[in-house]
């Protein structure tokens, strides 16, 4: 599978700050992959590097080919951005949006296409400016799909949408993959990164500290906790061989006649090894 | 050129939708043309019929609000909510952008000069200049210096919320002290000191000169070159400081 985006050794600093401290990662064509981490981690940095917005300091990085500060008009045609906070002309309708950044790409999709990809079209006519965050933030989706990119850049895509609007943008990003887009997420959510991303790398102070599925991650972790109350007793326990450990467990009590009420066994969740991961 | 041209009509729809920019940049120089030319329209000033004096005042000050203060504030706000950093994204060459915003500003001023003409020649009974050959170059070569300005302004803008304020902080002493609405020449003398160094004085003097006293715009060599300066000053502000990504970023 060919590579879409290809980091090594990135660093960068701002004055006395490292905001990336040397991190790889590469991306295939037609993956959806989820950069993780908390505020100030190094996410949009990074993102902006990979966008062509800012200078690195050192380490290698190719963006469709490309290093994306010598890139030209070409490689824009390629490219779809998505950036934090919303970015719109507020006295154009949808529709005029959509259709005026269309006719920046050589070959653009239809702006009526993309206004249904993003679910817009009760919105068509209506000015940005008299639009919700959510919607707003769709419309930002739909222009960085107008030059139907191969490679999109979203950057917290879902930041301060109510649950039903980040359902409705899940499914739209869950689209992309379906059309055979390479999408670079970053988010701080980590459902969002769970339902999405086919891989995720988790960043902290300017370091990946964990790279792979979202199954990899969980997995990845050795301990699996049993919560049962015995005797009245709340109880918690991790176990790195479950297996044997709830065998014991279950004989004892046979054995005694006693019950494990309560019983619970669960794997960590993205959440547990996220929170592990990125507090010190 | 395609481009080009669907770009300056976006941006022709982009002004005249913002109603209260298209007010305070295009038509606040029309109604104080209104307001000072029935108040003082019918005196001499300087030896001129007050309105005609005034007519050439108030398109100086018409380049200094769309060319200078519309853009700017345009600029910066455009610049904040991070519309330029998207533009930037696009395969849209950056200069085909900069010349469609340029040349959209330029088109709203041609049509408030003429605009203020017609009123002047309907209500005020002002004859349509002499000169259209030397006043246009004069208008062109104004509307270009002040555009520069107003660019080079954003680089000390550092919110959309305070662009308007800084801008019109600077541009309304600057239209009354140049002695757009009246005789600069009997202001007292600290004010002449600043009009001194101001570009529009200079532009004032120099669209008064060929709208009412029927210079040829090559004659007046001295304002010409002072207006042209500012707008060399303007524009090395703009290659330092003009950014398309918002400040904060």
């Amino acid at each position: 599978m060919s590579v879409a985006v290809a980091v090594h050794g990135l660093t960068k600093s701002y004055g006395e700050h490292q905001a990336l401290r040397g991190i790889d990662f590469e991306i295939a064509a037609g993956e959806v992959f989820g950069l993780l981490g908390p505020n100030g981690a190094g996410k949009t940095t990074t993102v902006e590097i990979l966008e062509g917005y800012r200078k690195r300091d050192a380490g290698t990085v190719t963006v469709l080919g490309e290093d994306p500060l010598k890139a030209g008009r070409a490689w824009r045609e390629h490219v779809g951005v998505v950036l934090q906070s919303s970015s719109l002309y507020p006295n154009l309708t949808v529709r005029e949006s959509l259709k005026t950044f269309a006719g920046y790409y050589a070959k653009p999709r239809d702006a009526e296409e993309v206004c249904t990809i993003v679910g817009l079209d009760e919105k068509k006519d209506a000015r940005v400016r008299t639009l919700s965050g959510g919607q707003k933030r769709r419309l930002d989706l739909g222009l960085a799909l107008i030059g139907d990119p191969q490679l999109i850049f979203l950057d917290e895509p879902t930041t301060g949408f109510d649950p039903g609007a980040r359902r409705a943008a899940w499914d739209t990003i869950r689209n992309l993959r379906a059309l055979g887009k390479t999408v670079l997420l970053t988010t701080h959510y980590l459902d969002e990164a769970e339902q999405l991303a086919d891989r995720v790398a988790v960043l902290r102070d300017g370091v990946i500290v964990r790279e792979g599925t979202p199954a990899e991650l969980t997995g990845g972790s050795t301990e699996t906790e049993i919560r049962y109350t015995r005797g009245g007793e709340n109880i918690i326990e991790r176990t790195t061989d479950p297996t044997r450990r709830l065998n014991e467990l279950t004989a004892d009590c046979l054995a005694k006649n006693e019950t494990l009420d309560e019983l619970e066994v669960r794997r960590p969740s993205l959440e547990d090894v996220y929170l592990e991961l990125t507090s010190e | 050129m395609k481009l080009f041209l669907r770009e300056l009509r976006t941006e022709q729809v982009l002004f005249w939708r913002n109603r209260e920019a298209a007010f305070f940049t295009f038509f606040l120089p029309v109604i104080f043309f209104l307001i000072f030319g029935s108040i003082y329209g019918s005196d001499t000033i300087d030896g001129i019929k007050g309105s005609r004096f005034l007519e050439a005042g108030m398109i100086g000050y018409g380049v200094a609000s769309t060319a200078f203060a519309g853009l700017a504030i345009t600029m910066v706000i455009r610049r904040e909510s991070g519309v330029l950093k998207r533009i930037r994204s696009t395969p849209l060459p950056p200069q085909t952008y900069i010349a469609a915003v340029l040349a959209s500003t330029f088109l709203v001023f041609a049509i408030e000069a003429l605009l203020i003409i017609g009123i002047g020649r309907v209500l005020f009974h002002v004859a349509v200049p002499d000169r259209p050959g030397s006043l246009i170059v004069a208008l062109v070569i104004g509307a270009a210096a002040f555009a520069a300005i107003g660019l080079g302004i954003t680089g000390f803008v550092h919110s959309a919320e305070g662009s308007s304020a800084v801008v019109n902080a600077v541009y309304l002493p600057m239209a009354i002290i140049s002695g757009t609405f009246f005789n600069p020449q009997h202001y007292p003398g600290f004010l002449r000191v600043i009009a001194d160094v101001l570009p529009l004085t200079y532009f004032t003097r120099l669209t008064r000169d060929v709208m009412i006293r029927n210079h040829h715009v090559w004659s007046e060599t001295g304002s010409l070159a002072i207006v042209i300066a500012w707008g060399l000053v303007g524009l090395i502000g703009a290659i330092w400081g003009f950014r398309w990504q918002p400040r904060d970023a």
